[in-house]
This record gives structure tokens, C-alpha cells and sequence, in this order.
């Protein structure tokens, strides 16, 4: 792959076509072209909006509890003898991750289009819980689509939504996860073109939803940025995030992109280890190809058929990954990094008795990497973990790993 | 450039009869079997075969064609295996017109010049990508119509008034116009709305039209075939060759058999439209 030249700033794109380099674009059906071409209007006159900016900035508040802490985690970092660890407490958010940003902004997006009925697709649960929150809060019917697998290793979640009075539809196809979920949330969408907006879940997609979840979660590390300069006076020196779709990472990472002294960290589900199919490092171990209406990262096999992957995480099993981070890949802006399953399962344990916090195991993936990086750093210097969600539906896959009687 | 695509439709317009398009999965379930159901397909009325590549995420599709492209890949089907079938069929027929369907990845894996260049040389006359919208014409549309073949563009319900040229400015050979919003294979919309969106269509292009999605029985074939200059069968032809096997997948019916039957009807009903239309 040759590297893309370096742009002067890195947070300009995408660019009209809705590319980020060679990744991104619109493939998509002719059925959703206008669709989407529609959204894309609607959000770039909303974004500039300052009625509509007031009132997410107000449900932000309000309903979500933003701004998320700043957390030293003092213990951690003394356990490990390095740098100093921040973690980004999105777990603390309303419904327990970060997936509540985008979701706020989209539902207000939806509303304002006229649309009647929301349908997301999710794989751990917490988009499907957060898209389920907000159609609630804003009175309109949600379908939810999960692949089976995942109905399975996530049933907290599936109960949540149960609650919250949206339906949730188990995809049988493929191994019953993400990838599936959202092929079939794509169907739906093709079929209920009238009144349906699609709540897609992370930064990746036709544009322009790559472009409008990460401004939407980019929150995340405006806040961030603010708050470490006035904990410590200045820029971290690293920060972490997890890599499932890519829209906790995009948070984070995009507001820091032009800072060039800080260094960004991405990490992807190296499942059982990258040698097999039992994993979903796309960056790290697939290659450029179009899916579910962008060119990105994918993993695939010689004949371009999309594998599975697998991941102990629900949230981190999918093949591709946003085609923003596949370009910050390629331009050497982010490094991107896999954690093994039994790492991330470490990290969980270690963080929950250090910390007194229970990470999702998403999230865990990010701290498995910082647990890695902070000893080759130094005392002084700084790093910011995105804590993207709390674990409570995750004791379960956990608990039976370990040999606990559930 | 004047392609089979091009040829066979001046011939129907002359016998004044719509055209039968008929959608069958490369590869479903075995190569041999579906060579053999493509190479029945001309016999028994079919005018213009698509040709399905195999995709392992068919977002567009519903649950026959689903099936179809996973039996397909089960079976060991490849891009490179569809393009072979296409070369086989050619060697007792260099008439029929052959628009392989599907979605961009596995061209864009098998690499977009050289799948160009082996499509056009194995017999291939057009394409129909699924995820290509106008918006993407310089990934595959624009090289494809260079190489001399047709890219077939779909257009849609939600094709607008204002978005109809845009949609028809690189298409070639006939314009595929899916007559409801959904996945392939869903209820079929009635008639009525068909002939208003041909009329539509037709007062941008002198291209044929012809419309799918949901087609299942010769009465529908008729219908649609009063408006239309071609009707698409797809899920109902998928779906009569999974009836060919059992719950184990052994083989209880012969598919060529059955494809063919099923296509004779859907024949008839095309070729009655245009008397049904003048009565
Ligand atoms: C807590 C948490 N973190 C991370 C992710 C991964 O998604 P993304 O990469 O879009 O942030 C998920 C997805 O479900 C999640 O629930």
C-alpha cells in the first residue's frame, strides 16, 4: 500500500464525494442513493444549526450527564510504573457508554426530517440500548436488529430494550453478529424508505454517516482535550481508544489529530490470535475493499467474500472498520494495534480490582493496550484511555470464562 | 458499439413482444448443475440471462436470493468460476445476451481491469452492480463502457424526476427498473404504478425498460409485459431450484428440469402481454 501524502491538517475530510483518500464513498443500492443524499442535507444545515446545537448540548447535559470525568486512575498507574493513566469516563454516560452521543444527535436529526420509525442495527447492545433510550425519550416505534450470536452473549442488553419498548430482531444469517445485523438493518431500510431513518451505530457507513457520528461523538475528545490542560497543563503524549466500528475512537482521536506530538493508539479484537480467521483486526490483518456502502479495511478472502471474525467482545466483532481510520491508517497518523481475547479478559480483572470499575469489554481492549504501553513511558507523561462503557453486560461472558458458577 | 444486449432487443421490438430476463446464482448449488440450468434457460423462453455472482453480504437481496449465493459459495464458487461458466455457455451459444449481476467487492478484489477484460472475453455483455450508484461511475461504470460492455443501471421508486438523467446518463443496454422499494424477491406492486414509472422513465431515454423484483407467476409476467419492454424473474427461478432438493440437500428433482418448466410458463405470459395489451 503506498502511503497517501501527507495533507496539512488531518481533520478536513472527507471530501465532497464523502472520501477520505481512496476509502469511504456511497455504495450503496439506487433505492437508498437519494436517501442518503437527503440525510446529508438535512445534517449539514442542522449542524450549523444553533437551535439545533443548543438542544443537543442541553440533552448532552441534562439527559446524558456530560461532560464525562476525567479519571486518574492512580492505582493502575502505580500498579504499572509508568505513565500517568487517564481514563475518559464515557461508562458514566446515560445507559452506560459512549453510543448515547450519537444517538441523541441522530434522534434530533430524525425528528427534524419528518421521520416516524427508527431501525439500528447493534452487536454488544449498547447501540441497540441507546437507540431503543432515545426513541423512547422522543416517542417513536425502534426496531432493533442483532445478530442471534450476539442476542445470546448479551442478553442484559436485549432485556434493556425489551423495557424500553423497542423490538428486537435476531439475525440468524452469517455468524449471527454485526455484520449481519446490519445487513439486515439495511434491508429494512431499503424496504421502509418513507418513514424510516436508519440510527446506524458507529462511524462507518455510506456517507455522510462516517462523517456526522464522529463530529457527533467528537464531544468526546473535545472535552478530553480541555480537561487534561486544565488537570496537567498540556497535551497527553497518548491517547487509547477501541476499534469496533470506530466511532468511540473517531471521538476521541479527531480533535487531537493535528496535535502532532500527541501519539494516537487504536486497537482492534485480535480475538484468538491473528494467524487464523479468529479475529477482527481489519487494519492490522485485512485489506481495502467495499462493504456496507464504503471502502474500507475489510476482512476478506481471495474471491472478496467477507469472513466473520470473531471477538470475545460483541461491540469489537465486526470485519470492517470505519473509512476514516482505515485513511489515518494509511497516512501513519494512527497506529492500530491488536488485544487478544485473554489480554482484554486480564484487563477487565485488572481494572475491576484496581480501579473499582467495571469496564466493558470493549473498553477493555483499550486499557489492555495502555496496560502495555504505560510501563515503556515515563512518570511524567501522560496518556488518555477512552473508557467507552461499563461492563455490567458483560459479567456474564466474563464470569463463565473464568469457571464462575453463574 | 452494438452489443448482443443491443441486438436481441431490435430483434424482440420487431416481433413486438416484450422480453423474458431471467435471474439465476452462478454456482447454486453446484457449478455443473448450474451450467446445465443456464444452458436450459434459452430453449425455454428466456430472452436475456443475468447471471448471479455470488456475494457473502447481499444487502439488496431478501431471503431466496440469500440462500441461493451462500449454496453458491458453499458449492466453491468463485468470481473466476462465473466468468468460466459464461465462457462454457458460450461454446453452443454466441447469441444470447449475458449480464452478470451482483455486488462491486469481489470485482474489486479480482481487480476491475482485468475482470473487464476477462468478462468481455468470455462472452459477458453487461453488468449490473448493485452498489455502484452514478455517484461511484469511475470505480467500474466508465472503464465497463469503455471495454464495450453495457453497465444496466437500476432505477428505483425513489429515482426522482430530478435524479432520473443522472441515473440514466451512463446507462446502456436497457434500464432495469425495480418496481418497489425493498429486497429482491418481496410482494409484487401493482401494475398500474408500473406503467405510470415506464412512461415516466421513457420520456428520458429510447433505452428498453425492463422491471423486476417480485415477479413470480406467468399471469404477472403478462401483466407487467403490457407496460414494459422486458420483465425480470429472479427469486421465483432461485427458488424453484432450492424445491429440487430436500431438507439433507439430496437432489429429489432435476433443476434444469424444473427451471425450465417454470420459465416456459413465465415465456408464455411474456409472449401473450402484448396481445393482452392490444384487446
Ligand atoms: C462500550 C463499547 N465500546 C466500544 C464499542 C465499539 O464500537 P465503536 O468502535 O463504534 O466505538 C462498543 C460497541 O458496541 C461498545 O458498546
Amino acid at each position: 500500500m503506498n502511503k497517501p501524502a501527507e495533507p496539512n491538517s488531518f481533520r478536513i475530510g472527507p471530501d465532497d464525494e464523502g472520501m477520505y483518500g481512496i476509502f469511504g464513498g456511497r455504495f450503496v443500492a439506487e433505492t437508498l442513493m437519494p436517501l442518503i443524499l437527503d440525510l446529508e442535507k438535512h445534517w449539514n444545515e442542522a449542524k450549523d444549526d444553533p437551535a439545533f446545537r443548543a438542544e443537543l448540548e442541553h440533552l448532552g447535559r441534562h439527559y446524558t450527564g456530560r461532560p464525562s470525568p476525567l479519571y486518574f486512575a492512580e492505582r493502575l498507574t502505580e500498579h504499572l510504573g509508568g505513565a500517568k493513566i487517564y481514563f475518559k469516563r464515557e461508562d458514566l454516560n446515560h445507559t452506560g457508554s459512549h453510543k448515547i452521543n450519537n444517538c441523541l444527535g441522530q434522534i434530533l436529526l430524525a425528528k427534524r426530517m419528518g421521520k416516524t420509525r427508527i431501525i439500528a442495527e447493534t452487536g454488544a447492545g449498547q447501540h441497540g440500548v441507546a437507540s431503543a433510550t432515545v426513541a423512547a425519550r422522543f416517542g417513536l416505534p425502534c426496531v432493533v436488529y442483532m445478530g442471534a450470536t450476539d442476542v445470546e452473549r448479551q442478553k442484559p442488553n436485549v432485556f434493556r430494550m425489551h423495557l424500553l419498548g423497542a423490538e428486537v430482531k435476531p439475525v440468524s444469517s452469517g455468524h449471527g453478529t454485526l455484520k449481519d445485523a446490519m445487513n439486515e438493518a439495511l434491508r429494512d431500510w431499503v424496504t421502509n424508505v418513507e418513514d424510516t431513518y436508519y440510527l446506524i451505530g458507529t462511524a462507518a457507513g455510506p456517507h455522510p454517516y462516517p462523517e456526522l457520528v464522529r463530529d457527533l461523538q467528537s464531544v468526546i475528545g473535545t472535552e478530553a482535550r480541555e480537561q487534561i490542560q486544565e488537570l496537567e497543563g498540556r497535551l497527553p503524549d497518548a491517547i487509547v481508544a477501541a476499534v469496533g466500528g470506530g466511532s468511540n475512537a473517531i471521538g476521541l482521536f479527531h480533535p487531537f489529530l493535528d496535535d502532532r506530538q500527541v501519539e494516537i493508539h487504536g486497537v482492534e479484537a485480535g480475538g484468538h490470535g491473528l494467524e487464523g480467521d479468529e479475529h477482527c483486526a481489519s487494519m492490522t490483518a485485512g485489506r481495502p475493499g467495499v462493504l456496507h456502502g464504503n471502502r474500507t479495511y475489510l476482512l476478506q478472502n481471495d474471491d472478496g467474500q467477507i469472513l466473520d471474525g470473531h471477538s470475545v467482545s460483541a461491540g469489537l466483532d465486526y470485519p470492517g472498520v470505519g473509512p476514516e481510520h482505515s485513511w489515518l491508517k494509511d497516512t501513519g497518523r494512527v497506529i492500530y494495534s491488536p488485544i487478544l481475547d485473554d489480554e482484554a479478559i486480564e484487563a477487565f480483572q485488572m481494572t475491576t480490582r484496581l480501579e473499582g470499575i467495571i469496564p466493558a469489554l470493549e473498553s477493555a481492549h483499550a486499557i489492555a493496550h495502555a496496560i502495555k504501553l504505560a510501563p515503556t513511558m515515563g512518570k511524567d507523561q501522560i496518556m488518555i484511555v477512552n473508557f467507552s462503557g461499563r461492563g455490567d453486560k458483560d459479567v456474564h461472558t466474563v464470569g463463565k470464562m473464568l469457571g464462575m458458577e453463574m | 458499439m452494438i452489443t448482443r444486449i443491443d441486438r436481441r432487443f431490435a430483434r424482440l421490438k420487431e416481433e413486438n413482444r416484450p422480453a423474458l430476463v431471467t435471474y439465476f446464482m452462478g454456482g447454486d448449488p453446484d457449478y455443473e448443475t448450474s451450467l446445465s440450468i443456464m444452458k436450459a434457460l434459452p430453449a425455454a423462453g428466456s430472452d436475456v440471462i443475468e447471471l448471479g455472482m455470488p456475494f457473502s453480504d447481499p444487502m439488496a437481496d431478501g431471503p431466496a436470493i440469500q440462500a441461493a449465493g451462500l449454496r453458491a459459495l458453499k458449492g466453491g464458487q468463485t468470481l473466476a468460476k462465473t466468468l468460466q461458466m459464461a465462457r462454457d455457455f458460450r461454446r453452443d451459444d454466441d447469441d444470447t445476451p449475458i449480464v452478470m449481476m451482483g455486488y462491486y467487492n469481489p470485482i474489486y478484489i479480482y481487480g476491475v481491469e482485468r475482470f473487464l477484460s476477462d468478462a468481455k472475453e468470455a462472452g459477458i455483455d453487461g453488468l449490473i452492480i448493485v452498489d455502484l450508484p452514478p455517484e461511484m461511475d469511475q470505480e467500474l461504470c466508465v472503464p465497463a463502457i469503455k471495454a464495450g460492455l453495457n453497465f444496466i443501471r437500476l432505477a428505483t421508486p425513489t429515482t426522482d424526476e430530478e435524479r432520473l438523467p443522472k441515473v440514466l446518463e451512463n446507462t446502456s443496454g436497457f434500464v432495469y427498473y425495480v418496481s418497489m422499494t425493498g429486497v429482491t424477491g418481496s410482494a409484487l406492486p401493482d401494475t398500474n404504478n408500473v406503467s405510470a414509472a415506464v412512461s415516466r422513465i421513457k420520456e428520458h431515454t429510447d433505452l428498453p425498460i425492463c422491471v423486476g423484483f417480485g415477479v413470480k407467476t406467468a399471469r404477472q409476467a403478462r401483466a407487467i409485459g403490457e407496460a414494459a419492454d422486458g420483465v425480470v424473474v429472479g427469486s421465483a427461478i432461485v427458488a424453484a431450484i432450492a424445491q429440487c432438493y430436500d431438507a439433507n440437500g439430496k437432489r429429489i428433482e432435476d433443476p434444469a428440469e424444473a427451471v425450465a418448466t417454470l420459465v416456459k410458463g413465465l415465456a408464455d405470459g411474456v409472449r401473450e402481454a402484448r396481445l393482452a395489451a392490444a384487446r
